[in-house]
């Protein structure tokens, strides 16, 4: 059964190669069936909405939506002086039908983000528009208000058109195009959002920082205790693990109120008097505090599987080559701890980024952060752009993040307890 | 850890200081939670220690905030924990499910793009959840699934996936394949194989998966603050709108009967673990 290019074959004449590749990818074909369900799932569900949010992010039909007579009419008009009478019309007839609908509100509202004092014009002429009559709109719109006269009305009219725009964006780092186009910032008492920015990442930072400090050690004691001691020890860490997020957030707020545990301890101690309480919730301590205890166990739990690994002979050999112990400890225990603490400030960091819960209970006023932000715009202003562009840039960050560690570490090196 | 004879005294010192940090730090990571507990039999409605329970007094305590977490009127616990136990048990059986097809196809050596599909795979876990809600929220309101129970099902199935998936994929990283080979070169079904062989071995990892996304599931609120209405509030939806409106001490029976739960989880998490750390040591 020799073929003529002397390949080897199997027993029903397909040459070996060939048939190995037929198994191949039939091997293929079944790995990828049985992850499928899954990942079809995952895109549709999630990852598509993702994308959505951004576009929803830059989406802004709305006012064109409103106007599309204007603006189709104002293709034409190049912005310089007075729009000609067919602009003036076709606005005419597209407020109309606005007011007709009750919507015109709406459109009141984002022209006057677009120029301070448009409000009050509009709704003049929504009075005033039942009794025009047929033709020369031009003039009797003008009669309404002598703003109308003004071409910088119309201008913001036309600087509304496109159906794009990022200034979800701007408006999220404080910033907003003004009347001429320049990228410009917000006054001064009206810059929230980049305060909000920059108390999340310090928040999240010295979270960070404090779970490592004081994981460090315990985790160093789990994992050099003999098994009997430190399996005990470990439920220490593991019960707040499994603990309700809401359960711990409530014992936080029963321990900081101002006739709480924690004050009591300070009255009785002395360090502070009685009459003069120190407030320690609804304010950035309480976010501190809370998070620092809710965190800490996803700080232990990689750092004591790396330090389970490390073979105590290692400090042995070091000290008997003349290490003092703190040499010892930074030359040799330290450095090979680096992958569990890379893991363990990654997951605290990125989950102390996007806190919600717990900002929003104990931090007050000055404690909340920016999801807290999103949480609002997607619950009280329903302005869902504005939060899908905040998530977003959220979102960002976060990848970011995980981007510079994957380069620094290596994913890899992340375990779960 | 008891120290050598031959340790100088500013090293015993150290040490001693060291314990006493890991102490407070212990202390820190468990006291919190024990405050619940007594405070939950409280006789008053503050959520301060009485004079009477500092000094013990019987009449002190009392198990009235447990009666009306039970029988309160319009009672909103009985609900909660009905929908909240529908929507946990669902959602893990899903997660599950999904989790452990998709663990089993990654961790076979043919698996085109590991990598990426791992990624795709494990990103829920990874984006802040609030982002996670916000997207899901747009796809279910879009499906017109928001305010139902299947809606917030699905959306704890794509939480807790990922935990499913990397706790299965750990435990078939040490799973012998010539063993399903065997099984199949003697006659079985991949069905059977599957069943008879691969299940039971894998078990322990996909129960402890399954038990993180029940946690998940059962704990969560950022994305169920998004998606639920009148008809799907949950346990930490009610302690949510508790805690922000008024600290009641029913609040504090709920919580030390949440304890409790989470309590059970960890014995049961643990014991897995044990069992799964013998069959490994078996296996080596």
């Amino acid at each position: 059964m020799s073929s003529e290019t002397g390949k080897i074959l199997t027993t029903d004449g397909i040459p070996l190669e060939e048939s190995l590749k037929q198994a191949e990818k039939k091997n293929k074909i079944k790995a990828f069936l049985l992850v499928a369900p899954l990942l079809l799932f995952l895109i549709i569900t999630y990852m598509i909405p993702i994308g959505d949010m951004f576009s929803r992010s830059i989406d802004d039909k709305m006012v064109t939506n409103m106007l599309p007579k204007t603006y189709k009419a104002m293709e034409t008009w190049d912005g310089k002086e007075l729009p000609p009478e067919e602009v003036f019309e076709a606005f005419y007839l597209d407020y109309k039908i606005l007011v007709k609908n009750k919507t015109a509100g709406k459109l009141q509202t984002q022209l006057n983000y677009e120029k301070n004092g448009f409000k009050s014009v509009l709704k003049k002429l929504a009075r005033k528009q039942k009794k025009f009559e047929e033709g020369n709109y031009k003039e009797q719109i003008m009669k309404v208000h002598k703003r109308w006269r003004n071409v910088e009305y119309w201008r913001a009219i036309k600087r509304r058109a496109p159906s794009y725009t990022y200034s979800k964006y701007l408006k999220g780092v404080d910033m907003y195009s003004n009347e001429d186009g320049k990228i410009v910032q917000v006054s001064e008492d009206r810059r929230i959002h980049r305060i909000l920015w920059i108390r999340t990442v310090e928040v999240a930072f010295f979270v960070t920082l404090f779970c490592f400090l004081m994981a460090y050690p315990i985790a160093h004691l789990l994992a050099t205790l003999p098994m009997k001691y430190s399996n005990l020890l470990m439920i220490c860490v593991l019960l707040p693990f499994w603990t309700s997020l809401l359960v711990r957030t409530a014992s936080w707020m029963i321990l900081l109120q101002q006739q709480g545990i924690v004050n009591d301890f300070f009255v009785w101690t002395g360090l502070v008097a009685d009459d003069n309480r120190p407030e320690m919730m609804y304010n950035k301590t309480g976010t501190y505090v809370a998070m620092t205890q809710i965190l800490l166990p996803f700080m232990v739990l990689p750092l004591y599987s790396v330090m389970k690994t490390i073979s105590p002979s290692l400090m042995r050999a070091g000290k008997s080559l003349g290490a003092t112990p703190a040499v010892a400890f930074f030359k040799v225990y330290f450095p090979l701890t680096i992958p569990g603490i890379g893991a363990g400030c990654l997951l605290v960091f990125i989950l102390a980024i996007g806190y919600y819960i717990t900002p929003a209970l104990v931090g007050g006023a000055s404690g909340t952060l920016i999801s807290n932000q999103i949480a609002y715009h997607m619950k009280s202003t329903l302005d869902w752009s504005f939060a899908s562009a905040m998530g977003l840039m959220l979102l960002t960050g976060v990848l970011v993040i995980y981007w510079i560690y994957n380069k620094l570490v290596g994913v890899d090196n992340i375990k779960l307890g | 850890m008891a120290l050598p004879k031959y340790t100088e005294p500013h090293y015993r010192i150290w040490h001693y200081f060291y314990l006493l940090i890991c102490g407070c730090v212990f202390f820190f990571l468990i006291a919190p939670l024990f405050v619940i507990f007594p405070l939950s039999f409280n006789a008053e409605e503050f959520l301060v220690f009485s004079d009477g329970m500092k000094r013990l007094d019987p009449d002190a305590f009392s198990l009235r905030w447990y009666k009306d977490m039970i029988y309160g009127t319009k009672n909103p616990w009985g609900l909660a924990a009905r929908n909240s136990f529908i929507i946990a048990i669902f959602a893990t059986l899903g997660s599950i499910i999904l989790g452990t097809l998709a663990a089993l196809g990654l961790s076979s050596r043919h698996m085109p793009y590991k990598g990426l599909i791992m990624a795709i795979l494990i990103s829920p876990m990874i984006v802040p959840l609030i982002i996670s809600g916000v997207a899901i929220f747009f796809f279910m309101a879009k499906v017109g699934l928001a305010a139902t129970h299947l809606g917030i099902i699905l959306a704890h199935i794509i939480l807790g996936t990922p935990f499913v998936v990397i706790t299965v994929t750990a435990t078939l990283s040490g799973f012998d394949h010539s063993i399903t080979r065997a099984a199949s070169s003697l006659g079985s079904s991949p069905y059977n194989t599957f069943m008879k062989i691969t299940l039971p071995l894998i078990l322990p990892g996909v129960i402890s998966g399954g038990l993180f996304a029940f946690v998940t599931s059962f704990d969560e609120v950022v994305v169920v603050l998004f998606l639920a209405g009148l008809d799907n509030t949950t346990i930490p939806i009610q302690m949510w709108t508790g805690l922000r409106e008024q600290l009641s001490p029913t609040i504090l029976a709920v919580a030390t009967c949440l304890i409790i739960l989470s309590v059970l989880i960890l014995l049961t998490a643990e014991l897995l673990r044990r069992r799964s750390e013998r069959l490994r040591g078996i296996s080596r």
